[in-house]
C-alpha cells in the first residue's frame, strides 16, 4: 500500500505526520520524500544514506552546421524552449520539459540530446525503514520529473509513506497519483481550511480514498471540523495543540519517540488508514 | 519601482501573516499575492474583486475517438506516460499530459485535438491597505510560472497607473517554477524563517537560489522562541552568509487570533509583537532605500 500525506497549505504538519507513521507502521515500509524542493524527512528520520545518483532530463543540443532554418522544432516546442533567430537556431535548456519533439520533427538530425541536471536521487535506510528522497538541483524549476525519477526507485515488496510538497497545482499532484491512500494534514485557521478545500478538490478526480489529520488542534477556529461533517471527509485523527510537540519538531525528533503517550494514536491512525483502503475496494467492488 | 517578496522555502513560517503586517504599515504601495495555487493573503484582506480575468495557458492532448485508428503512435512517443491502452482504446489521462503538443504533431490519423487550457483567474482588487493583484490557479492546473509572471506584469502596471512606488508581493512555498518566476528580477527577497531543522534547511536553499539570481536579500526569523539556540544557528549561519537578518519575532498565538477575525497584527494589537513587526518593517524600508541608492 502507498500513502501520501498531503496538504494544501504549507507547514501544516506533513513531515511531523510522515515521520511518525513511518515509526508507527506495522509492517516493512520505506519512506518517500517527494517534496523534492524542500526535502525534510531526512532531518526527523536521519537516514543512514546507502547511496544516490544524479537524475537528467533529456534536453536539445543544437548544431548550428546541419541547420537549415526550418523553423519545424521552434513550432512544436510549446514551452519556447527552442528557436531560430534568422538563419541561427538557439535552445534553451532550461525551459525544456524533455519532450523529445523537436529532435523527432527536425529533417536534417540537426538537434541531438543532452541532459540538464534535475537533482539526486538518494537513498539509505532509517532504522527498519527503507529511506527514499529527491533533492531537486537548486535553479531549476520543474520538480515532477525529477519526482518520476524517485519513484522509479520504490521496492514493491515495502508499504510506501510518502511525504508530498505543499499546495494543490502540479507538483503535490504528481505526488500522490500513485498513492492508494491520500492522508491530509491541516490546521484550524482560516488559511488551514481554505487550502485543504483547495487541496481536496485538487486531489478528487484521481478518485483516491481521502482522510483528514488535525494538526495543532485547539488553535483557531472550527471551520474544518465544520466542513468535515458537512462533506463526509473522515476524521483520521487530532494532534493537540502542544508546545512540547512544537519542541521535539524544533529539535529534529519524531514525535511519537519524543512524546511516547503519542505512539497509541498513530498506531490507531496506520488502522485508519488501512481500512480506508480496505472501504474503497470494497466500494469499488460494488461498484 | 521597488519591489519587495516574501518568500520562505517552507511552508507555514508566517510569510502571509508579515506580508499581510507590511500591507498594513506600508504607503504608497499595490499588493501581489504571487502563491497563486494556495493564495491565503484575500483572507486577511477581504478585497473587493473590482476586475476578474480568465487566465488560459498551455494545452492539452485529447484522443478524438471516433478519428482515432488505435495505431499506437502516441503511446510509444509520449514520454509522460500520458497514453494509456484501455483495452485497444487509447485515452490521455488528463493528470499526467504535459500539453507538449509531440502525440498532436505526429498522429498519422490527426486524431488528437489540443484545446487550450483554462487554468484559473485573476483579479485586481482594492483592500483596505490599498489595491491588490491575485489570483486563483484552477486545483490541479499547471503552468503557475506563467500566471506568477503576469500577476507581476500586472501589478507593475498597476503601480505605474496609480503612481505607486511599492509593489509588496507574498511569494509561494519551495524553490521550484512558480518561487523562481517570483523571484527573478525583483528588487528585495524576505526570506521568512522558524527555528527548526526544516526551517533553516529550506531558507538555506532559497537563499541559494536568490543568490544564483542575484537577488538581494534579507531574513526574518519568526517564532524565534521556540528555540532560541537554532535562532541564534540561523543568525550565525546568515552573517557568515553576508545576509542581514531585519528581525527577529515571537511565537504569538495573536497571530493566529487574528487571522480568525480577519485582521493582521499591527491590526489587532496595539503593542507587543505588532511594535516588533513595526521594527521589522522599518528595517526593510532602510535596506530597501538603500538598494534604491545603489
Amino acid at each position: 500500500m502507498i500513502v501520501a500525506v498531503a496538504s494544501g497549505k504549507g507547514g501544516t504538519g506533513k513531515t511531523t505526520v510522515a515521520a511518525s507513521l513511518v515509526r508507527a507502521w506495522d509492517g516493512p515500509v520505506q519512506a518517500v520524500d517527494l517534496d523534492v524542493e524542500e526535502p525534510n524527512l531526512h532531518l526527523f528520520l536521519h537516514p543512514e544514506m546507502e547511496g544516490g545518483r544524479r537524475a537528467d532530463m533529456i534536453v536539445p543540443l543544437a548544431d548550428q552546421a546541419k541547420c537549415n532554418a526550418c523553423r519545424a522544432c521552434a513550432e512544436i516546442c510549446q514551452f519556447k524552449a527552442i528557436t531560430v533567430l534568422g538563419e541561427y537556431v538557439v535552445a534553451f535548456p532550461e525551459m525544456c520539459h524533455g519532450c523529445g519533439g523537436c529532435m523527432a520533427v527536425c529533417p536534417t538530425g540537426a538537434i541531438t540530446e543532452e541532459t540538464r541536471e534535475l537533482g539526486q536521487v538518494l537513498w539509505g535506510w532509517s532504522g527498519e525503514a527503507r529511506f527514499l528522497m529527491g533533492r531537486l538541483r537548486v535553479g531549476e524549476a520543474m520538480s515532477p520529473p525529477l519526482m518520476r525519477e524517485v519513484v522509479k526507485h520504490l521496492d514493491p515488496e515495502r508499504d510506501a509513506i510518502i511525504d508530498a510538497p505543499p499546495g494543490t497545482s502540479c507538483p503535490p499532484i504528481n505526488a500522490v497519483r500513485r498513492a492508494d491512500v491520500i492522508v491530509l494534514v491541516s490546521e484550524p485557521t482560516p488559511f488551514g481550511y481554505h487550502d485543504l478545500k483547495l487541496a481536496r478538490e485538487a486531489f478528487a478526480p484521481l478518485g483516491k480514498p481521502m482522510g483528514l489529520v488535525v494538526n495543532r488542534a485547539g488553535l483557531g477556529d472550527n471551520q474544518l471540523y465544520d466542513y468535515c461533517r458537512a462533506t463526509g471527509l473522515p476524521l483520521l485523527m487530532e494532534i493537540p495543540f502542544d508546545r512540547r510537540v512544537a519542541q521535539a519538531y524544533s529539535e529534529g525528533r519524531v514525535v511519537i519517540e519524543a512524546c511516547p503517550e503519542y505512539a497509541e494514536a498513530f498506531g490507531e491512525l496506520v488502522g485508519r488508514i488501512r481500512d480506508l483502503a480496505v472501504c474503497e475496494r470494497i466500494e469499488a467492488r460494488r461498484a | 519601482m521597488l519591489e519587495i517578496t516574501i518568500i520562505s522555502g517552507k511552508g507555514g513560517t508566517g510569510k502571509t501573516s508579515l506580508t499581510g503586517a507590511l500591507a498594513h504599515l506600508a504607503r504608497g504601495h499595490v499588493l501581489c499575492d504571487l502563491d497563486v495555487d494556495a493564495p491565503d493573503l484575500h483572507l486577511l484582506l477581504d478585497p473587493d474583486y473590482e476586475r476578474d480575468e480568465d487566465f488560459y495557458s498551455g494545452h492539452r492532448a485529447v484522443i478524438a475517438e471516433d478519428r482515432c485508428t488505435g495505431c499506437g503512435d502516441c503511446l510509444a512517443r509520449c514520454r509522460f506516460e500520458a497514453i494509456r491502452d484501455e483495452g485497444g482504446r487509447l485515452v490521455v489521462d488528463p493528470i499526467a499530459c504535459e500539453g507538449c503538443g509531440v502525440c498532436v504533431h505526429f498522429c498519422p490519423a490527426e486524431a488528437i485535438d489540443f484545446p487550450e487550457e483554462h487554468c484559473g483567474r485573476w483579479y485586481v482588487s482594492s483592500t483596505r491597505f490599498g489595491p491588490m493583484v491575485h489570483a486563483q490557479l484552477f486545483p490541479g492546473q499547471e503552468n503557475s510560472g506563467r500566471l506568477v509572471s503576469l500577476l507581476r506584469q500586472e501589478a507593475r502596471e498597476l503601480a505605474e497607473a496609480r503612481g505607486l512606488e511599492t509593489i509588496i508581493s507574498d511569494g509561494a512555498p519551495g524553490i521550484g517554477c512558480p518561487v523562481i518566476s517570483s523571484l527573478s528580477g525583483t528588487s528585495l527577497a524576505v526570506i521568512v524563517t522558524e527555528p527548526t531543522p526544516s526551517g533553516r534547511h529550506d531558507m538555506e536553499r532559497v537563499a541559494d537560489l536568490a543568490e544564483h539570481f542575484r537577488i538581494p536579500q534579507v531574513v526574518v526569523v519568526n517564532k524565534w522562541d521556540i528555540n532560541p539556540d537554532q535562532s541564534r544557528s540561523i543568525e550565525a549561519w546568515c552573517a557568515e552568509r553576508r545576509i542581514e537578518v531585519a528581525g527577529r519575532l515571537p511565537y504569538d498565538p495573536d497571530f493566529t487570533r487574528a487571522m480568525v477575525e480577519r485582521k493582521v497584527i499591527t491590526e489587532f494589537q496595539a503593542r507587543g509583537t505588532a511594535d516588533e513587526v513595526r521594527a521589522v518593517w522599518a528595517r526593510i524600508q532602510e535596506i530597501a532605500g538603500l538598494l534604491k541608492a545603489a
